[in-house]
């Protein structure tokens, strides 16, 4: 008889002392990840959001004459979509990096399987996925707001920073429910539609591009219910520096409260799909 | 379907007859997508929302618009570019993404070769399939077009079979580049020359908005002459400029099937 305890590891897998620390042993796997496909998404990541930019901002925009009254506070149309297209990119990569890659991991690769298998719940698995959704988030669009900036269409320093900074936040009230429906469908059709009826409507329809008042008395009510116009209003304030605090809050309440919710769900699912 | 009995049936393998081959492989699509019908159904919706966003909600803001020397409804100058770059669109994305998941991970046409079948059967079916879909969907961009008032011609119904030259023309040459590719890292070109057409060949404003020697660059792309050939169309003044859009896109889809014809029989066959 072969002794077999001689081949285990060294020492034996311990629970991690908490929900961070556990995430935090991912980190090696999301960093090679990283490292392995960064170049893949150079092209969609920074060079689509800058040639919108330049498409529609710019030269579209050399054909808009709209009182500046009526742009919500930006002086020329080229500063009233810029910050639009910063809180619309984080949704894209949210649509992007929830959708495929995680099926992925559930399905084809069967990573989460492997993720399961050690002492780690799925509690864990879930931020580390969120977690390095934003932070790439973040890369993606400090820089493109920093490509943005020489155009000239922010007003402060600070405002501009925090813009940056909820782009976080606009990130995870996306990626959370696209994480939960990409761990609740059986086949990967359902993504063209979410792609399709999800993600381009609300590209082209939260205030983005034009202002939602632009929709009439009706549709605009509904545009303002739209998660991503609560967020690309909020990082419009805050880039041109025209703030509305308390709307603000409402802004930041209505993300929170939904990344929140689809989070605990989508930790409840993930654990149902894995474990059970 | 009773060709398609006919065909599965018949005892001895023989070639099949030139028609015979290409609706054995349109069957074949339309028993695939008739699982997917949603899927199918909602392809037609982008260029609607982009019309919709770009066209009346940022059009409300655009004054005084020319085109050709004549005030024009920016609506109007939209949407034949939104039929043009959505025929591009989709037959890309079908001739790349679809078919290099077909030629390299089902391993569908190597199935199809061992039946009589030949190569060239397989790029006309594909190509054929993919203009009875952009040809629904630009029929049903037209029927918007009429019920929103912005068509007043008759030449626009000719904008069918132009979006269906644009639509064969970009899925050869799409399907020839993808006989090229060996990874998906690989797509992320198909979205580096995509992106930028569809963003900068007269599809949202005109050409005069670049400096000269741009316009030219731009003026020699397919999807511009392709978004001209259209908006001539369903603006109702065609010229000689359509006839040289069309000879151009007939041209460029030529080459772009012998290519791929040749690349399928090396990769397939050898």
């Amino acid at each position: 008889m072969t002794d077999y305890a001689d081949s285990g590891p060294a020492t034996p897998p311990t629970a991690p002392a908490g929900l961070v620390s556990g995430a935090l042993r991912m980190g090696d796997y999301w960093l090679t990840v990283l490292a392995r496909t960064w170049k893949g998404g150079v092209i969609t990541t920074f060079v689509t959001p800058f040639f919108y930019v330049l498409a529609l901002g710019v030269l579209l925009g050399g054909f808009v004459e709209a009182d500046p009254a009526t742009l919500e506070g930006a002086d020329s149309y080229l500063a009233f979509v810029a910050p639009g297209m910063v809180a619309a990119h984080a949704m894209t990569i949210a649509f992007s990096e929830m959708t495929y890659p995680v099926y992925g991991m559930v399905k084809w690769q069967r990573i989460y399987f492997s993720m399961i298998a050690s002492p780690l719940t799925a509690s864990h698995i879930v931020l580390a996925q969120l977690g390095f959704l934003m932070l790439r988030t973040l890369f993606a669009c400090g820089v493109f707001l920093l490509v943005l900036a020489p155009f000239g269409v922010f007003g402060t320093w600070w405002g501009l920073l925090m813009a940056w900074l909820v782009q976080g936040l606009v990130v995870l009230a996306f990626g959370t429910p696209v994480l939960l429906f990409s761990l609740s469908i059986k086949g990967e059709e359902s993504f063209a539609l979410i792609f399709r009826l999800g993600m381009i409507p609300l590209t082209l329809f939260s205030g983005t591009f034009f202002p939602v008042a632009n929709l009439g008395p009706v549709l605009e009510k509904v545009a303002m219910a739209s998660p991503l116009w609560q967020g690309v209003n909020l990082t419009r304030m805050l880039a041109l520096g025209e703030i509305d605090w308390a709307l603000a809050a409402v802004h930041v309440g209505y993300l929170g409260l939904l990344a929140g919710v689809c989070w605990w769900l989508a930790v409840r699912k993930l654990d149902e799909r894995l474990v059970s | 379907m009773a060709l398609f009995t006919a065909a599965v049936s018949a005892t001895v393998a023989r070639p099949l007859r030139g028609g015979e081959a290409a609706r054995l492989l349109l069957w074949r699509n339309i028993l695939v997508y008739r699982r997917a019908w949603l899927v199918f159904i909602t392809g037609f919706l982008e260029p609607v929302f982009y019309l919709f966003s770009i066209g009346i909600g940022v059009g409300a803001m655009v004054v005084g618009f020319e085109y050709a020397g004549k005030p024009v409804d920016y609506r109007e100058f939209v949407a034949p570019g939104m039929i043009a770059a959505s025929a591009m669109n989709g037959s890309l994305l079908d001739a790349t993404f679809n078919f290099f998941f077909k030629l390299k991970y089902n391993k569908l046409y190597d199935q199809m070769l061992a039946t009589p079948l030949r190569t060239v059967d397989i790029a006309v079916g594909e190509i054929l399939w993919n203009q009875l879909r952009s040809g629904i969907y630009v029929t049903a961009f037209l029927l918007i077009m009429v019920a929103m008032d912005l068509v007043h011609s008759w030449w626009a119904l000719l904008v069918v079979p132009a979006a269906l030259l644009i639509g064969s023309a970009f899925g050869a040459v799409g399907m020839a580049l993808t006989t090229y590719m060996t990874s998906w890292q690989d797509f992320e070109k198909v979205t580096l020359a995509m992106m930028p057409m569809f963003l900068f060949s007269a599809t949202f404003f005109p050409v005069t908005a670049y400096p000269e020697w741009l316009r030219w660059i731009v003026e020699v792309t397919p999807l511009y002459r392709g978004v001209v050939l259209c908006r001539e169309l369903t603006l109702g003044v065609p010229s000689w400029g359509s006839l040289v859009s069309v000879v151009y896109l007939l041209a460029f889809g030529a080459v772009g099937l012998v290519v791929v014809r040749r690349r399928l029989d090396s990769l397939l066959l050898t």
